[in-house]
């Protein structure tokens, strides 16, 4: 679970409360384009320690979520 | 101008490529050369960048159209010389030939040199720049891209798509402060237009005279200065396209 990670990184770009962060939110609903999710994804590789690559779209906090634990994973 | 920074310049063995690497390098980039086989001229290109300037110079070799050996060369690259900012694809090849006697295969092999190359390389050296916030790309494209050319029909398709993808690199991450820009070079002296000396082309060049390598390189240390420049192709052709 990388959720409260994300939400951290999140909250710092947008501003929003970490409360008010959802794992069913869309980035789009959050004010976070395709190409600001990229950026994202670099804050969360510092955060978390650990290199990923975004080769696919993520719609929600939730999908981003599964794509680095798959990821992690192997 | 360029201290500190990194250049990678594809095919900056020979011609315009070397050219490219060795006036970045007198700015005092650092510059890693990216070879497709020779060792001895890619080895060559970095000892002078030493020796003269005292820049960090090294040399890889890689097929630029292979897509997992771009990105195995680019995180070497982010290995040994920590990030790198600046990104010129040169790397190019010409199977001339008209289009009703040209092989599936040499049409193939140029657009995956020249365009699928520089794509593989962007691909993969822009997170570099996302993460420096700061980057920058000139791709070398061609006349023959801007006006066709009789037996290129490969090439000039391209150098043509080529002027397509820098545009539209340079649109999507203007925001994040990299440019993309292209040089589109005529006639200039190098082993790729040694069989050209006689071409009838040659007299319709308004200013007379075929380019020389350095020429293309002047043009390219311009665009990577030219910090409010981005999508825009520059000739470099004594004004053969005008
Ligand atoms: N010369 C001209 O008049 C002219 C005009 C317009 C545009 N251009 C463009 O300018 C660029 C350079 O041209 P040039 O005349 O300097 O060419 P060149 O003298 O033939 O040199 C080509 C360079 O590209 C490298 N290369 C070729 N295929 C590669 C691959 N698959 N992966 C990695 N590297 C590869 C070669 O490496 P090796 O040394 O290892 O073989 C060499 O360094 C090309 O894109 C060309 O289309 C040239």
């Amino acid at each position: 679970m990388y959720f409260d990670a994300i939400a951290k990184v999140i909250s710092e770009r947008t501003g929003r409360d970490v409360a008010d962060i959802k794992p069913e939110n869309t980035f789009t609903e959050l004010g976070i384009d395709s190409l600001d999710t990229v950026d994202l994804l670099m804050s969360l590789e510092d955060e978390i320690g650990v290199e990923i690559e975004l080769d696919q779209k993520v719609e929600t906090v939730a999908d981003l979520d599964k794509f680095i634990q798959s990821k992690v994973q192997g | 101008m360029l201290k500190g920074k990194t250049a990678i310049i594809t095919g900056g063995s020979r011609g315009i490529g070397a050219a490219v690497t060795y006036k970045l390098a007198s700015l005092g980039a650092n510059v890693a050369v990216i070879y497709a086989g020779n060792n001895v001229a890619a080895e060559n290109v970095c000892n002078q960048c030493k020796d003269d300037f005292g820049v960090e110079a090294r040399a890889y070799v890689c097929n630029v159209s292979d897509f997992d050996a771009v990105k195995k060369t680019v995180s070497e690259i982010k290995k040994d010389f920590g990030s790198a900012q600046i990104l010129i694809n040169n790397a190019g090849i010409t199977k001339d030939g008209l289009v009703v006697m040209m092989k599936e295969d040499d049409f193939d092999k140029v657009i995956d040199t020249n365009l699928k190359g520089s794509f593989n390389m962007i691909r993969h050296c822009i997170p570099l720049f996302l993460r420096s916030s700061e980057g920058c790309i000139v791709n070398i494209s061609s006349v023959s891209g801007l006006m066709g050319n009789v037996g290129q029909s490969n090439y000039s398709a391209s150098k043509a798509g080529l002027i397509g993808l820098t545009k539209s690199v340079a649109k999507e991450y203007a925001s994040k402060g990299i440019r993309c820009n292209a040089v589109a070079p005529g006639f200039i002296k190098s082993d790729m237009t040694e069989s050209h000396a006689e071409n009838p082309l040659l007299s319709m060049i308004p200013l007379g005279k075929m380019g020389e390598v350095q020429d293309v390189a002047e043009a390219v240390a311009y665009l990577v200065g030219a910090k409010y420049v981005t999508g825009e192709v520059l000739r470099v052709d004594g004004g053969i396209a005008m």
